[in-house]
């Protein structure tokens, strides 16, 4: 019994749970949905295709869960921040042509500048967030609709396309690796953050001015400056999982990189057991609820739910697990037991 | 139920993760008396407030009221109010940015069909604050009064929804004498209407001023009920700490004038913040301990938040070991070895989902800076040192601090800013909530650092602990400094001269 108390009371034990549930649903739905094929060296099967098409997801949730604890506040414009980002790097590698088989600039110059300009709008959204003091829904939602406008001016309406086997790597396999390269992207980006949570004090400053910011003044942290920060890294981390996205195809189209992603980062965040209020975070609990949400979404395709109808049931099974989670939900099922317990109390005396 | 009484508790029992808060305890309140609920920091009074009230279930025991045949439970505060038990918890639970008016009737507003009477709730609010001699707007927001007008506001609107209980719990922790003595008058007057109140205190006197009978718990366990003339302050407090203490005893050596060194560690020339407190001089001289006194609303907290840039100053200059200092931000403060208690607790003190630990180290970090983390272990060498020091009651070391009872919380703070070991280190009422045997503790800490040459801001309602711990004063009056009083003329009546204003 409290050993069992003691797993249930384990931080990620809900998160975990969804997702073991999204999967058991296809253990009886879609048997095949488990096997894994190899050729030439290289996995296939869906699970792997869970694992790849999450990757994009997984970056910007770990952005998303660090901007959500230390503003109370999400950050609504990474998608389109992702379709900025992608318009930039194919822009600059192909030299403002539509379509190219060579570069026109080198590849890295391409990278930096896309992950400069995401920077930038990072940058935009903490200033107006951490010091004109907006709510970030609020301020993100410039970028928000402004966001694929921009895309759309830099690729001149059009889709760029940059035919370049070397630029197709971050989003496909290479071979020798058995998992595509986005994986290892999202996985680098992870435990980048992990490491610099774990061996800097800014993951108890971010958590210390999500919980009180008055309080965290006083003990002589920098409010402003460190959610200025963490809107700074969402952003860049919006680029990295832009370039990912365009690798893909190798192209930049601005109305569709990142299409509704931001939604899927706040649920991961929600999914992962993390408070939309801020205050204390757990980063893993984002990335799973990450990869449950890929799960999902990649459970309905393989049932044939058509592709327009998808959010409907997404939307659902969000509901169901959200709501599994919530305090309030487990403080009337102790109060429905205790209510049990005091009759049963009362007809003994 | 017994004639006479309106409310028992018997046989209640409830456990937190890893502490018996309760254990076995029973509790009698009868009609029209006013009973004191006893015991030090930690020791279940809150906790029994907050089962009896539905703030939290308890295992196992039985609550009856007057009126009510059979046991209840109330499953919310609000449960409890139909009840007929209203309550001022001890953390004011008022919303900032709501006015008064609405803090006042929020859940009862007055209404006009579908609508709330805006009209009538300003008009009732008005005239229910003005019977208690509270002189506030109430269309104002309720965030821009002291923590003291704030807890009269929470009083008030417990004993306007004519209970047959009520709850206080630390009411006249942040209230000056003037003030508890309105509050008094007030519960007499209840009293006298037949309302049975429950006070919670940890100033004696005020128990010997008003009640009748006084509860003392220990531990989560009771220890007895008692007669207020059958049980003498020196035998209330040796049960309340189970051994015994004199906690009147002098801690400064009588007629012995403390030795203050020239050296001056602070020293603010006109520094002034518009709209809280004028501009003032102040020398601070190493290893001195000055008090600020003045009633509530003088600019006692104003004038240290001025100091340490919790609220920037906008004229003056401040020097510090000779040096002028720029303080744009608390942060340079303690870079320059300030530290910082503030007086609200809730709001400005705890972080309230950070274990006890990282509240103890926070300060600390803040001054290392964001690339220098210290390791686990010393933070955990640092917490436990300040759990042994201050005996702070807790669990574990990463207890989230809400967990802990008020007075603990407070020692937490404390710690985190002993820790930085500031050059100067300013208290806003750092004895609030705590109990008598860690008060004096806590007043013997204090000598104990002037002594080794920290200098000390000492700001407190309680004249006796003022006079028990500083070297010299400095009185304030309507948002400016009008004086200061040496060590000689530190004495009970010419401090309270001088905060009334016949001292010129
Ligand atoms: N929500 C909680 N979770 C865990 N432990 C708790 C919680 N609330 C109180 N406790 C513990 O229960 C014990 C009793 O706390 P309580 O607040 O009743 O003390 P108190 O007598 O009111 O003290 P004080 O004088 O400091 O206000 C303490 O050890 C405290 O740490
Ligand atoms: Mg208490």
């Amino acid at each position: 019994m409290s050993k069992l108390k003691k797993i249930t009371q384990f931080r990620l034990f809900l998160p975990i749970l969804c997702l073991v549930l999204v999967l058991l649903v296809n253990l009886i739905t879609t048997p095949d949905f488990f096997a894994i094929s190899v050729r030439d060296g290289m996995l296939y099967g869906y699970i792997i295709d869970v694992i790849n098409r999450a990757s994009e997801l997984v970056i910007l949730a770990v952005g998303m869960t660090l901007m959500v604890a230390a503003s109370g506040g999400t950050d609504i414009s990474v998608g389109a921040v992702m379709a900025v980002a992608a318009a930039v790097v194919c822009n600059v590698l192909s030299g403002g042509q539509q379509s190219v088989t060579e570069y026109s600039n080198p590849y890295i110059l391409g990278i930096l500048a896309g992950i400069a300009v995401a920077a930038v709008c990072g940058c935009f959204n903490g200033f107006l967030v951490a010091k004109l003091k907006i709510q970030p829904m609020i301020a993100t939602l410039i970028l928000f609709t402004a966001g694929r406008g921009i895309a759309q001016l830099i690729t001149k309406g059009q889709i760029t396309y940059v035919r370049v086997d070397q630029y197709k790597v971050l989003g496909s396999s290479i071979k020798g690796l058995p998992l595509p390269v986005p994986f290892f992207v999202a996985m680098l980006v992870v435990i980048v953050t992990l490491l610099l949570l774990k061996r800097t004090a800014i993951g108890l400053y971010i958590e210390s001015v999500g919980i009180n910011s008055k309080a965290s003044r006083l003990v002589g942290l920098k409010s402003s400056k460190i959610i200025f920060l963490t809107y700074l890294f969402g952003g860049i981390l919006a680029g990295i999982a832009g370039l990912v996205a365009s690798s893909r195809i190798y192209s930049a189209d601005a109305n569709n990189i990142g299409l509704n992603m931001e939604l899927d980062a706040i649920l991961a965040v929600a999914l992962g057991g993390n408070s939309l209020g801020g205050g204390k975070f757990s980063l893993m609990g984002s990335v799973i609820g990450a990869y449950t949400i890929q799960a999902l979404t990649t459970t309905l395709y393989a049932m044939h739910v058509s592709s327009d109808q998808v959010p409907v049931y997404k939307a659902i099974v969000v509901v169901i697990i959200v709501s599994l989670q919530s305090p309030q939900l487990k403080k009337w099922v102790s109060k429905m037991k205790l209510n049990k317990k005091t009759v049963s109390g009362n007809e003994v005396a | 139920m017994e004639s006479g009484v309106v409310l028992t508790m018997k046989n209640i029992y409830k456990t937190f993760p890893g502490v018996k808060a309760l254990q076995n305890v029973d509790f009698t309140l009868r009609k029209g008396e006013i009973h004191a609920l006893m015991g030090e920091n930690g020791a279940g009074k809150s906790t029994l407030i907050k089962v009896l009230t539905g703030v939290e279930e308890f295992e196992t025991g039985e609550i009856r009221i007057d009126g009510k045949d059979g046991a209840i439970i109330n499953r919310s505060p609000q449960e409890a109010q139909t009840n007929g038990i209203s309550t001022v918890y001890q953390e004011v639970n008022l919303c900032p940015n709501l006015s008064v008016a609405e803090n006042l009737y929020i859940g009862r507003e007055p209404r006009k069909g579908a609508f709330i009477d805006w009209g009538t709730m300003k008009k009732n609010a008005a005239e229910l604050l003005e019977s208690l001699d509270i002189h506030v707007d109430v269309s104002a927001a309720v965030e821009n009064y002291s923590i003291a007008i704030q807890q009269m506001l929470a009083i008030a609107r417990a004993v306007d929804m004519s209970a047959k209980v009520l709850i206080l719990d630390e009411p006249t922790s942040s209230l000056d004498d003037d003030e508890v003595e309105k509050l008094f008058v007030l519960m007499r007057r209840l009293k006298d209407q037949g309302v049975g109140i429950i006070f919670v205190t940890h100033f004696l006197e005020q128990v010997y001023a008003v009640c009748d009978r006084i509860t003392v718990l220990r531990n989560g366990t009771l220890v007895g009920e008692y007669k207020v003339e059958e049980l003498p302050r020196v035998q209330l407090v040796a049960k309340m700490m189970g051994k015994d203490f004199d906690d009147l005893a002098s801690l400064k050596k009588e007629g012995e004038a403390t030795k203050v060194s020239d050296e001056v560690v602070i020293e603010a020339k006109n520094l002034g913040h518009k709209g809280t407190i004028r501009p003032f001089n102040l020398t601070v001289h190493k290893g001195e301990v000055i008090g600020l006194t003045g009633l509530l609303g003088s600019g006692r907290s104003e004038l240290v938040r001025a100091i340490y840039g919790a609220d920037k100053p906008d004229e003056g200059e401040l020097f510090v070991k000779g040096e002028k200092l720029q303080v744009n931000m608390p942060i340079d403060a303690m870079m320059h070895g300030m530290a910082y208690l503030p007086e609200n607790r809730k709001e400005e003190g705890i972080i309230a989902d950070l274990s006890v630990r990282e509240n103890i180290i926070i300060a600390l970090q803040a001054k290392k800076g964001m690339f220098r983390l210290m390791s686990r272990k010393e933070q955990e060498e640092f917490t436990d040192e300040y759990i042994k020091i201050l005996q702070i009651k807790t669990a574990d070391r990463e207890t989230p601090i809400k967990q802990l009872s008020g007075g603990n919380q407070q020692k937490v703070i404390l710690g985190r800013w002993l820790l930085t070991n500031p050059d100067f280190l300013i208290l806003d009422e750092p004895t609030r909530g705590i109990d008598i045997g860690t008060k004096t503790e806590i007043q013997k800490l204090v000598l104990e650092l002037a002594e080794k040459g920290m200098s000390v801001i000492f700001i407190s309602s309680e004249v006796e602990e003022m006079i028990r711990t500083c070297s010299r004063m400095a009185v304030l009056r309507d948002g400016s400094k009008v004086g200061e009083l040496e060590e000689s003329e530190l004495n009970q009546s010419s401090i309270m001269k001088a905060i009334a204003g016949g001292a010129e």
